[in-house]
């Protein structure tokens, strides 16, 4: 079966603009997704139709209100295959859900334990580990990579010890595009009864992600890197774990009995979830979760295979080109230094020609120290993203070329 | 340091036609200036902004402010060269008294001086401001 890209693009609005005159192509895929109509309609949906608090109410509002809330939990349990609804938590996105489980069972850390992290570490998901290491005592152990952005897993094993509580890696890095063996890693860890947090933020929109054959402890990931809208997220997190989780924020909708003095929790998913959570945005991501599964998922996957090699190749043609992260299973993540071009001058020179890119340390500094580079530009796609789109950047970097010159 | 002048600026920036024509201006406005040795691109004189680094030299002769500067993108440079066109040479009233905003309006790149996140550009007339204010 073959992908209609041409349907899927014309689902996205934004797509249709132009900046300054010139076609928009959006190459910051991994920074954030475009959003389809079908997320949109979602949101507008939910604010002229059924806004009022969840949970709550005891009105007819806050009733439908609360089962298209829950409903988008269940969705998201199928999409990813979860074995119970209530280990769905929403966050505010990928950092709200990594500290979440560091001030949860991070308490539980203590001096002569070992947390395990990789050199291709989003500052997320470092920085959040390594304070949660300074204030239980705990150490922090780095995973080398190869200088292809592949892990260097004889590293890993032997890094890997009775110690190690947690091991928390990228299921993708954002900076290289580098896929990681997780369901092999987290069945090491769980052999010496480590647990396993994989930050998902960049696999989530590029497959299949099955929790279960994974085998990890716990994912989380943005919904706005998955075609939903900013400001939500989600852990999803073993029941068993979940249910021993020191909690962490405390206040409306997580207790069970309260007096001046003390309280009880509530159960999951409550327990997690203090206040008012983000109605509108559970909502814009159960329709993205939606519009997405429908798609055919190995021919979403062919296409952008097809167009990170298309853009390998005009790379490879581009005189003073390199690739950065070379790793042979990656997403379609182009992390590249041009010759004697600053990554933020190729920045603005390629968006005064409608190409949108990111530019700069990739939220990874010690990954670009690590690598000897003061940052790179980075092209990532998705799956609306055209081989003119890569055109266009190429046009765009022959030119940045010439003027940098 | 022989700096064109900020009227300068806008009349030649205002003499051009397509964005092209403009960044190529700023690109050998940044060729054009020396920039700091090596040495004196320590991290006391490091002006951090998000996309490139940035390091800012001063010194005052007869009350008047002389400005060194320097930056790993060349773009950076060249606009840093149209901050200093404002600055370099003059006294601490003066440079309080500019109203850069206005100027990179009127050179219409208000994209480089308006708060976005890493913006080294806003953090040096920030600084800039910040030592003449001091003085
Ligand atoms: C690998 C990875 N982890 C974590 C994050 C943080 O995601 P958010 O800023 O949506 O919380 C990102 C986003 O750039 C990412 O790419």
């Amino acid at each position: 079966m073959s992908f209609d890209v041409a349907a899927i693009r014309a689902q996205f609005p934004l797509l249709q603009r132009d900046v300054g005159g010139k076609p928009l192509a959006y190459l910051d895929n991994a920074a954030t997704t475009q959003k389809p109509q079908a997320v949109i309609d979602a949101l507008i949906d939910f604010y002229t139709q059924c806004n009022a608090n969840v949970h709550r109410g005891a009105h007819h509002l806050s009733d439908e209100a609360t089962r298209r809330y829950e409903k988008s939990r269940d969705i998201m349990a199928q999409f990813l295959n979860a074995q119970h609804r209530e280990e769905v938590i929403w966050t505010s996105g990928t950092t709200e859900a990594i500290n979440l489980v560091a001030n949860g069972v991070g308490q539980l850390f203590k001096a002569g334990d070992e947390i395990i992290v990789t050199e291709l570490e989003h500052h997320a998901n470092l920085v959040t580990w390594q304070q949660a290491c300074k204030r239980s005592g705990a150490t922090l152990k780095i995973c080398p990579i190869f200088d292809t952005g592949e892990l260097d897993i004889d590293a890993f094993d032997a890094l890997l010890s009775e110690n190690t509580r947690l091991v928390a890696l990228p299921h993708v890095s954002n900076a290289l595009g580098t896929i990681n063996p997780i369901a092999h890693i987290s069945k090491k860890a769980k052999q010496k009864g480590a647990w396993v947090l994989v930050d998902g933020a960049q696999g989530i929109a590029h497959g299949d992600v099955d929790v279960q054959e994974i085998g990890c402890d716990f994912y989380v990931f943005s919904g706005h890197k998955l075609f939903g809208p900013t400001g939500i997220g989600v852990l999803w997190g073993r029941k068993e774990l979940l249910e021993i989780w020191p909690v962490w924020q405390t206040g409306g909708e997580m207790i069970s009995d309260v007096n001046y003095q003390n309280a009880t929790w509530g159960d999951l998913p409550n327990r997690l979830e203090a206040g008012t959570p983000n109605i509108a945005g559970v909502i814009g991501l159960g329709a993205a979760v939606t519009w997405f599964s429908a798609l055919d998922m190995k021919a979403m996957q062919a296409h952008e295979q097809d167009l990170l090699e298309y853009a390998t190749n005009c790379a490879h043609k581009l005189e003073g080109m390199r690739i950065v992260g070379t790793a042979p299973n990656k997403i379609g993540v182009m992390s590249f230094q041009l010759d004697n071009a600053h990554p933020a001058d190729i920045g603005f020179i390629l968006d005064k020609q409608g190409v949108a890119i990111r530019t700069g340390d990739n939220c990874a500094q010690p990954l670009m120290k690590r690598l000897g580079l003061p940052g790179t530009a980075r092209a990532s796609f998705s799956i609306y993203n055209t081989r003119k789109d890569i055109d266009q950047l190429f046009e765009a970097l022959k030119k940045a070329k010439q003027m940098l010159a | 340091m022989q700096l064109p002048t900020s009227t300068e600026i806008v009349e030649d920036l205002a003499f051009f036609d397509d964005w092209e024509q403009r960044y190529q201006y700023i690109i050998d406005l940044g060729k054009q200036i020396p920039g700091l040795s090596a040495e004196a691109k320590t991290s006391e004189k490091l002006v951090k902004g998000c996309q490139s680094n940035v390091w800012l030299d001063y010194h005052l002769h007869d009350a008047k402010f002389q400005f060194d500067v320097d930056s790993d993108a060349v773009i950076v440079q060249g606009l840093l060269v149209l901050v200093l066109s404002a600055y370099h040479d003059k006294s601490a009233h003066e440079i309080l008294d500019f109203d850069m905003d206005a100027y990179f309006k009127a050179l219409d790149l208000e994209r480089h001086i308006t708060p976005t996140r890493g913006n080294g550009l806003r953090a040096i007339v920030g600084k800039i401001r910040q030592i003449a204010s001091v003085v």
